[in-house]
């Protein structure tokens, strides 16, 4: 097939003499196609390359209508793109097959993140919350240390060799005692087994005390916390018998970036009913706070979970109309030159605008339940993501794995139940799913489906899962067409801008 | 710069190869450049050189009424032919060395500054290098190996960089190849096994589509076969720069021969656009080639700046400062080997000379119609 010998002669040949005339027609390479307003459809092909053409392209492609003389530019895309091919077998398949095995190489290493429910006890009395609990009472509320010792045996077993350790309440710093047990322990298992640790408390900072922050620097412990925006907004969300939610979490957060360092501290927005009639404000109050990113999270429907499919939809209209005004505010900040990304658009984005693995649990396929994440619950009983470990405090135990020291690790991973999830976790195979152009950016999400429509697989014309990453993907291409914010989007993707 | 002489031979049957130096004690030398008619030193040297007409009857290889030998400084490497011409193969005061593997090519480009020659010459280079690398001192920062193909030479190819790395473990290997070879893998798979972290390979890429790529490089398959090649390459751990040249030709599809690149080979050190040089091919091709640089910029800064923004590792070689827009200025690189370098009369009057990298000298016969002198006031 490779000709190195010498040349006969050397004389010019034309540009036609290079082009493959035998072909009296093009063969299709899989790819996807949508709508994405009035006048545009996007072609999406099976590593996640896009392109934008005119609607009704997608029906010329696929009839074989197209000319290769008359629609050049097009047709020279489609073949740069791996859309089509002149030859039953592409010349470059094994680079399409290097892409795809890259694009889903984030599933390599099997499970990182490992969740602690190192308490279930609580200070404040979030109206939303469906699991914490005010209580003295440690021996029934936190983990116990038996607990700790069978969740690192078990996150030891990991075959990933990065593992992050993540603690959660209630509110995880009220047990802070066992979380510095854990830790120590969990760094002696770790070199053992050759793991590189990652840690991470998530907390409202308010139980924090100066004399924590030596332990938590020491051992490069990152913070996680809240804001849910401005003090009137924050203070609502979060409720304190003092009502200063707010003004400790600024105090703890400046604490934090004081000691700890700028980069070890984040902090993650809660979306409630309040939130969503103050787009601007939050965005403001991150900034305000000094943040380069906001994460526009939707309201957790596990709150309102009902099989309710008008009350659903409503719910995520109006979040949507909440996340496309908070977003603009984003993009005027970013265009007057203060760098704030979104990092919800941010994971879609780099899914769409790279080729590099995007392992993000909520928005994955297959879905990052088991795969890349794990929940060890308070009380020992394991499940396969956080979201399964609130549908068990409402007394649903569809998701739980497990319990740490009776199960082992392959019942908890390779069990009846992971293997009924894993049914449905792979969005290629799910009805209105697989034939989706969005396939490649989105995820599959079973624990959703099974709290808002009653099974792990779910109906996508009404599911509310679909119809949030329907609507934010569709929107940030329709976004993209502006160039100028495409490359506000570059940056967001590598962090830095010119 | 001159880069080769030619004297009258005596008694040269086979070509030798060493570094010159014109003092007669400097005896760990090879060649001695004498002005004198004859000294007992000759002896000492394995060939002589001068520009005195001599009539020998010494057993030593003399070239004799060389016109010129100014362009030869100490320890300069050179060969002499059996025929009388002596040609540079390393200068040791610049920072411009190149090693010319081979002239032949199994590509013909629209714009191949420095035209294939089909007699088979690589038995020649091969031999002419293997003895002059130890040679070349071993704190030498940088050379180039360019062709021709350099990957013709087959295991040759292989022997060479592996002499390279064993003799000068410290220089950065810049090797231009049309990467075709590589889509063989298990030439990939031996230069990966030689792993010399310091070879950069420089492949060029113009286009997103084969047969434009093929055209421009006038040969059927090149196009597949280099992405093949760079592919096998990245397998085997290579380093890999891509290099675009800016003409008639690539300018249309160039911001999609860059996204093509991000998204396919996003694992590539470095991306060189490089301006057209006027050498070779080039002035018979012109008309299918040129494009004043001023009227490419859009889609210029376009390719950059949507690599930049992704991270990558950009550079514009070959181009006048006054003909790029000022936000490509940072990307420019003085990238024109020392001996081919010009700047214009109106070059001296700008502010920014000593930041551009001016033009080929043979800029002389086609230039932007651009070129001003830029003024900070």
């Amino acid at each position: 097939m490779i000709s190195v010998i010498q040349k006969k002669n050397r004389k010019f040949k034309e540009i036609n003499y290079y082009q493959n005339h035998d072909v009296s027609n093009y063969f299709l390479l899989p790819f996807r196609f949508q709508k994405i307003n009035s006048k545009t459809e996007i072609l999406v092909n099976e590593v996640g390359d896009f392109l934008l053409v005119p609607v009704g392209t997608a029906e010329q492609i696929i009839l074989k209508k197209l000319d290769k003389i008359k629609d050049e530019d097009l047709y020279l895309d489609l073949i740069s793109n791996f859309f089509i091919s002149e030859e039953v077998i592409p010349p470059l398949l094994n680079i399409l097959e290097a892409r795809y095995r890259t694009k889903k190489s984030f599933l390599d290493h099997f499970t990182a993140l490992h969740i602690f429910v190192i308490s279930l006890r609580c200070e404040h009395t979030c109206h939303y919350c469906q699991v914490s609990r005010v209580t003295e009472n440690k021996d029934e509320f936190d983990m116990s240390l038996y607990h700790i010792d069978e969740g690192i045996k078990i996150m030891m077993h990991s075959p990933n060799p990065h593992i992050t350790m993540e603690f959660q309440g209630g509110e995880a710093l009220l047990a802070f005692n066992n979380i510095k047990y854990a830790v120590l322990k969990a760094k002696e298992e770790a070199l053992l087994y050759e793991k590189h640790m990652t840690f991470v408390i998530c907390t409202n900072l308010a139980p924090l005390t100066d004399d924590m922050l030596p332990f938590i620097k020491e051992h490069n412990i990152m913070i996680s916390s809240s804001l849910d925006g401005p003090a009137f907004i924050h203070n609502q969300n979060r409720h304190r018998p003092q009502r200063n939610s707010y003004e400790v979490t600024i105090e703890g957060l400046n604490k934090c970036r004081a000691i700890l360092g700028e980069d070890n501290i984040s902090a993650l927005l809660t979306t409630t009913n309040l939130s969503l009639d103050y787009p601007t404000e939050i965005v403001e109050e991150y900034v305000k706070q000094g943040f380069s990113n906001i994460f526009l999270r939707p309201i957790s429907p596990y709150g309102f979970a009902t099989y309710n499919e008008k009350k659903n939809k409503y719910q995520t209209e109006k979040f949507l109309t909440f996340y496309k005004s908070a977003f603009e505010k984003i993009i005027d900040y970013n265009k007057k030159g203060y760098y704030i990304r979104e990092d919800y658009a941010t994971v879609i984005l780099k899914k769409i605008l790279t080729s590099f693995p995007v392992g993000y649990v909520d928005l994955q396929s297959p879905a990052g339940m088991i795969n890349n994440v794990i929940v060890f619950n308070y009380d020992g009983k394991i499940y396969a993501s956080d979201e399964a470990r609130m549908l068990a405090e409402m007394n649903d135990f569809t998701f739980q794995l497990g319990i740490l020291g009776q199960s082992t690790y392959n019942e908890i991973f390779y069990g009846k139940k992971a293997m009924e999830i894993a049914e449905n976790w792979t969005n290629e195979s799910l009805a209105g799913c697989s034939e989706c152009a969005f396939q490649s950016y989105c995820g599959a999400d079973p624990v959703l489906n099974h709290a808002t429509q009653g099974n792990m697989y779910g109906y996508r014309p009404t599911n509310v899962f679909c119809q949030k990453n329907m609507e934010i993907i569709r929107y940030l291409f329709d976004l993209m067409e502006d160039k100028s914010i495409e490359k506000i989007f570059r940056s967001w993707i590598t962090g830095h801008s010119e | 710069m001159i880069l080769k002489t030619k004297g009258s031979p005596y008694d040269i049957n086979t070509p030798i190869i060493g570094r010159v130096t014109r003092i007669p004690e400097n005896i760990e030398y090879e060649i001695f450049i004498s002005e004198t008619i004859f000294s007992k030193t000759w002896y000492k040297f394995k060939a002589v050189l001068s520009t005195v007409k001599i009539i020998s009857s010494l057993e030593i290889p003399i070239i004799h009424s060389i016109e010129k030998l100014d362009h030869l400084d100490e320890g300069d490497i050179v060969i002499i032919n059996t025929d009388g011409i002596i040609n540079t193969i390393y200068r040791k005061n610049s920072d411009h060395n190149f090693l010319l593997f081979t002239e032949r090519c199994n590509s013909n480009c629209l714009m191949c500054s420095q035209p294939p020659k089909d007699r088979d010459d690589t038995d020649y280079f091969f031999s002419q290098y293997s003895q002059a690398i130890p040679l070349i001192p071993k704190d030498c920062p940088e050379i180039g190996i360019t062709g021709g193909e350099p990957t013709l030479l087959g295991n040759r190819f292989l022997k060479l960089i592996k002499q390279l790395k064993e003799e000068l473990p410290e220089t950065e290997l810049h090797c231009l190849t049309n990467g075709r070879s590589f889509a063989w893998e298990n030439v990939a798979q031996k230069v990966g096994e030689i792993d010399h972290k310091r070879l950069m390979l420089a492949v060029p890429l113009y286009a997103d589509v084969y047969h434009i790529h093929d055209y421009i490089v006038q040969a059927k398959d090149a196009f597949n076969q280099t992405i093949q090649g760079i592919y096998n390459l990245a397998k085997y751990g290579q380093r890999i720069e891509i290099r675009i040249v800016l003409h008639k030709q690539t300018i249309p599809r160039l911001a999609k021969l860059a996204k093509f690149i991000y998204k396919n080979l996003p694992f590539v050190e470095h991306i060189a656009f490089m301006g057209l040089e006027h050498e070779g091919y080039t002035s018979f091709n012109i008309d299918k080639l040129w494009i004043d640089p001023v009227e490419y910029q859009q889609e210029l800064t376009e390719a950059v700046s949507y690599l930049s923004d992704f991270g990558m590792n950009v550079s514009i070689y070959n181009a006048q400062l006054c003909t790029l827009p000022e936000n490509l200025w940072k990307y420019s690189r003085k990238s024109i080997s020392d001996w081919k370098n010009i700047y214009f009369d109106e070059c001296n009057k700008c502010d920014l000379l000593d930041q551009c990298g001016g033009m080929f000298a043979s800029g002389i016969k086609k230039h932007s119609d651009f070129i001003k002198a830029i003024y900070f006031s």
